[in-house]
């Protein structure tokens, strides 16, 4: 076993005192509390953790944070399965079941590890030349089954999700000494001063070792009222210094979680300054097979042996790039791990103090690594070439340099600078609304790094501007660290499986450009975003085209910093919450009488009432039959309903519609269609005259919101002296709509009064009227094609006045009446429904309504439009009706309709279609071109591969003289 | 995600309005031509920088108001009235 665990004092997060159990691929393992995965597994002397994405590549524990590309895994089942988890920060649970990602049949003996033989035929962008005869689609299916790490979860998330917002003075990200030192210094200046930690304990890089220096820090800040937020992570900044945290709750992959918990919560900050302290990540040097289990970052090992008490191996050789890497040594040579060796790369370095008795090469860099499922050994050489020493050591520590966190000042806008003496990109100032403390700001000194930091808290509390960061403490560090002239792959982004060779590729194919660089060998790309491999892959570019680093420049920086649950941005809004649909008045008592609910935009209403074993099309065909015999009711509540009251309602409804309505007589009610400016057909409905500055204006159900609200736009951004005031009333309202011969007769047994007879009140009237004591408004108007009374009456009374009616429906022998049955009446009368017969090209003309437009003298909405050329060209497409020849077939909707078969130009669509129980055929309406001349004649209708012949006809199909609805 | 100060409401999240587009647009009278018409019903100024534009506080008061706002960085740099005249930024 290479990795262990070490005896106490070493390990000051784990508690040794509560062991814990998981399991690892089946195998029954032990770990402590506060243990991660990692830590766990390397305490198990468990190397071998995952393969890699395309070559299958063993690969082990890598890091110790969020940067971590290799040590992934899947944990739980079921609807708690999540994948791709970075075993680096997952807390260990009881319980836990964890697996590796992308193997089969597992780690140790993968058959996918054959890509990794036929490695040669796979570099970078491979899938844009090969695999391409006979055809890609040959090869696609496997290929794509082999992509991607983990699996899927198998049933919905459980679990729920929060969201919180808060607001804040001063929001300071990361609690590292600079974090600690900003928040407390705003606080302490009167700043409401919020602190975000994304671990379990502040200090950043200082928190394991019972530093004296955190603790004072952190007491200080909690006494000055600065509120600290504990494992919650920043992941993204967006406008007006909206920051975006996701905050863990409950224990990952527990055994014995309760069914559903909060899992995470969401924070939505507003800040009026925010100082980032996220501190800096390490770049890896490169060198061959720098990706072997046992190969791992050298800040990681110096947590692991610290915090969790682990050592990652017994014998470490040290590839250094930084005079940080002589620290770690002798840390770890404290810690109980033996250094064999620093390697230091960087010529005519000289080992810093404290490390007496290490032995150091300089000029040197490491030309292989042996060993492929666990590092045994490696073979160092001078840089310009000479004898190879092979060193038999069983861990590989990379110390390439230091990479200032600078994800959220990008996000925000903020520039970078390249510093040339320790190849990193640090913030060139601050951002907009965003300054950087600490590390992440290039500040690596420490006591700058935390005095900086509270003038920056004290400045931005107050308002003012900010110190510029002393950038500096870093040392040298050489930018390319790519070995030349050696066997063997030098990985440069691990989890993707990107190689030196692959930048060098690119380059030679010409993806230059930083982003192409990106998007052709996919470097950045998997779930570690690059962290320890972008700025390694353009400075290659730069080697190659012969550019500096500031030169190439780096990608866009994009939210989110590291992954998020899709549950924490969904928040409460899953299941009925995603789309809460609007309910009729009476929706329980429609519930009661059978009625198959059905969604109609954002309306949950009766489709049709079945009875037993009846079908939806069978119960409409049965409902609309009988409507038209005897009668029916219906809920007609959703139709939009405006009042448009003033003195100039009725110039400003002229001035909406095609037809003029300032002419209505009180009582008197008329069909309008409303344009938009391009001219086409977007909402209509009836509207009536209540009194001389009173309208009631009808839509249609689906553009109720939209024609209101583009009411309001004409009268607050246009016409902005007219005196007009618009009301929705939709829901103030209910419609209880009563349609058939026998529509009156029902309506006078519950004694509504006479004035509104079929004789006294006349089609498309509207009465005021009372029953029952309930104010009334009824207006005769129809759907159907039939004796229609719709009476809109308080909503509250609605399930009222449908029981009463429904009590008498039998003695009549009438009916309830849904969606479907109402859809196939007005089929058979030709009626249009706006967006479903007529689409954004629709004019009034070619629905028959020209005369509309040609009666109408004054202005209107879309008027010039309809001057246009092509909009009086008689090729255009017009509604016309259409039959099946052999009167059996029922067109499809959609079906296409043209002479020849595919490939063709059409000549229309079909766009309603039902059987009519009238006439006992199908029946049809289409947009055709020219049509209106079309009358008589045979087309053809095409769908999925069949063709149906049909007769143009005119319209409507039943009751053509309109006799009906005069009762 | 935006905040807009609505003269009515005060600083509210940019997801409790509405963008209407370009504002002080002037319809022009019937007797353009189509090409005119056309410019006027779908080209619009795109500019890299202030840009005149009308919102609406639709799940608040409802009220529409203008916005001068700078399209790259999203500063606001001003908020008036419908009626109110175009401000001199840029």
């Amino acid at each position: 076993m290479a990795s262990r665990r070490l005896p106490q004092p070493a390990g000051t997060w784990i508690d040794r005192s509560h062991p814990l159990s998981f399991t690892f691929n089946g195998r029954r393992l032990s770990g402590f509390r506060g243990d991660t995965l990692a830590s766990a597994l390397l305490a198990n002397g468990v190397r071998l953790v995952g393969r890699s994405f395309k070559l299958h590549r063993p690969r082990g524990v890598w890091s110790c944070g969020v940067e971590e590309p290799s040590a992934l895994v899947d944990i739980g089942q079921g609807a708690r399965r999540t994948p791709n988890v970075r075993t680096t920060l997952l807390p260990l649970a009881e319980g836990l079941a964890a697996e590796s990602v992308n193997c089969w049949p597992g780690v140790g003996f993968d058959v996918g590890a054959l890509t990794g033989a036929c490695a040669a035929l796979l570099p970078a962008g491979f899938y844009y030349k090969t695999f391409k005869w006979p055809s890609w689609h040959w090869f696609e299916p496997a290929i794509r089954r082999m992509a991607g790490l983990g699996r899927a979860p198998t049933a919905p998330d459980a679990d729920h999700y929060e969201e919180v917002a808060a607001d804040t003075d001063v929001l300071v990200i990361g609690a590292g000494v600079a974090g600690l030192a900003a928040a407390a210094a705003a606080a302490g200046a009167g700043a409401r001063t919020l602190l975000l930690a994304s671990g379990a304990q502040v200090g950043g890089a200082l928190s394991w070792g019972a530093d004296p220096e955190v603790a004072a820090l952190a007491a200080s800040a909690r006494q000055v009222g600065v509120r600290i937020q504990l494992r919650t992570s920043a992941f993204g900044i967006y406008d007006h210094n909206l920051v975006c945290a996701a905050e863990s709750v409950s224990a990952e992959g527990a055994a014995d979680l309760p069914g559903c918990v909060l899992r995470e919560r969401l924070w939505k900050i507003r800040a009026r300054a925010v100082i980032t302290a996220t501190g800096a990540l390490e770049r890896p040097l490169l060198f061959p097979d720098n990706d072997r289990p046992g190969v791992m970052l050298a800040s990681a090992a110096h947590k692991y042996a610290q915090a969790f008490g682990v050592a990652c191996g017994r014998r470490a050789v040290i590839a250094a790039n930084c005079d940080d890497a002589y620290r770690l040594a002798a840390a770890l040579a404290a810690a109980g791990v033996e250094i064999l060796a620093v390697v230091d790369r960087r010529e005519g370095a000289a080992p810093i103090a404290g490390a007496a008795g290490l032995r150091v090469l300089t000029g040197a860099t490491l030309t292989a690594v042996h060993g492929a499922r666990s590092v045994r050994g490696c073979t160092v050489a001078p840089l310009g070439g000479g004898r190879g020493e092979r060193l038999h050591c069983d861990l590989i520590l990379n110390a390439g340099g230091c990479a200032p966190a600078v994800h959220l000042h990008s996000q925000a806008g903020g520039k970078l600078r390249w510093v040339a003496e320790s190849a990193m990109f640090v913030p060139d100032g601050a951002a907009p609304g965003l300054t950087s403390v600490g590390a992440c700001a290039g500040v690596l000194a420490h006591a700058p790094a935390v005095s900086h930091a509270a003038e920056v808290g004290e400045a931005l509390a107050r308002g003012g501007v900010p110190p510029q960061a002393p950038v500096g403490g870093a040392g040298r560090s050489d930018a390319i660290t790519r070995v030349p002239g050696v066997r063997g792959k030098q990985f440069v982004d691990l989890q993707n499986d990107v190689l030196a060779e692959d930048v060098a590729l690119a380059a030679r194919e010409n993806y230059r450009s930083v982003e192409h660089l990106k998007r052709y060998t996919t470097t950045g790309m998997g779930t570690d975003q690059g962290k320890t491999s972008n700025i390694n892959a353009l400075i290659l570019m730069g080697e190659y085209t012969g550019q500096a680093p500031a030169q190439v420049g780096t990608t866009r920086f994009r939210p989110p910093f590291a992954p998020v649950t899709l549950g924490t941005i969904v928040g409460r809004r899953v299941g009925a919450l995603y789309r809460p649909l609007k309910r009729l008045p009476a929706h329980d008592w429609h519930a009661a009488q059978g009625a198959l609910f059905e969604t109609f935009g954002d309306w949950c209403r009766p489709a049709a009432y079945p009875r037993t074993g009846e079908t939806l099309d069978a119960a409409a065909q049965r409902e609309a039959a009988t409507v038209r015999k005897c009668a029916g009711l219906f809920d007609g509540s959703p139709l939009g309903k405006l009042e448009v009251y003033g003195p100039d309602a009725a110039r400003f409804l002229d001035l909406m519609y095609v037809g003029t309505l300032s002419t209505l007589r009180i009582g008197q009610a008329r069909y309008g269609v409303l344009l938009n400016e391009n001219g086409t057909l977007v909402d209509d409905g009836i509207v009536a005259r209540l009194s001389e500055q009173r309208f009631w204006v009808n839509t249609s159900t689906a553009g109720f919101e939209r024609t209101a609200a583009a009411f309001e736009e004409w009268l607050q951004c246009e016409y902005v002296d007219f005196k007009v005031l618009i009301t929705p009333v939709t829901s103030r309202w209910a419609n209880v709509t009563v349609a058939g011969p026998r529509a009156w007769e029902w309506l006078a047994k519950l004694g509504f009064e006479a004035a509104l007879t079929p004789g006294a009140m006349p089609h498309m009237s509207l009465r005021d009227s009372v029953w029952e004591g309930h104010p009334l408004r009824v207006l005769r108007a129809s759907f159907s094609g039939e004796l229609g009374y719709e009476v809109n009456l308080p909503a509250d009374h609605a399930a009222a006045l449908l029981a009463r009616l429904w009590a008498q429906a039998r003695e009549l022998g009438a009916t309830l009446y849904g969606i479907e049955a109402l859809q196939v009446m007005r089929v058979e009368k030709g009626y249009i429904h706006i967006g479903t017969d007529t689409d954004g090209t629709t004019l009034p003309g070619d629905v028959g309504l020209a005369r509309g437009v040609e009666r109408k003298a004054g202005p209107f909405v879309g008027r010039r439009s309809l001057l246009r050329a092509a909009a009086r060209d008689p090729g255009r497409l017009h509604l016309v009706g259409l039959v099946p020849l052999d009167g059996q077939t029922l067109l499809p909707v959609g079906g296409q309709i043209a002479p020849n078969p595919p490939p063709t130009l059409t000549e229309g669509h079909v766009t309603s279609s039902y059987l009519s129980p009238e006439l006992g055929v199908p029946v049809a309406l289409a947009m055709l071109k020219g049509g209106s001349q079309r009358t008589g004649e045979e087309v053809r209708v095409h769908h999925l591969g069949t063709i149906i012949a049909a007769r143009v006809t005119q319209l409507p199909f039943v009751d053509p003289s309109g006799a009906r609805v005069h009762g | 995600m935006m905040q807009l100060k609505c003269p009515w409401c005060g600083l509210r999240d940019e997801s409790e309005f509405v963008c209407g587009g370009t504002t002080h647009l002037i319809r022009p009278d019937l007797s353009v031509t189509d090409a005119t018409w056309g410019e006027y019903l779908f080209f619009r100024d795109n500019p890299r920088g202030v840009h005149l534009e009308r919102w609406r506080h639709a799940y608040g008061c409802g009220q529409w108001f203008n916005v001068a706002r700078h399209t790259v960085t999203h500063e606001v740099l001003s908020v008036y009235a419908m009626t109110d005249p175009p401000p001199a930024h840029s």
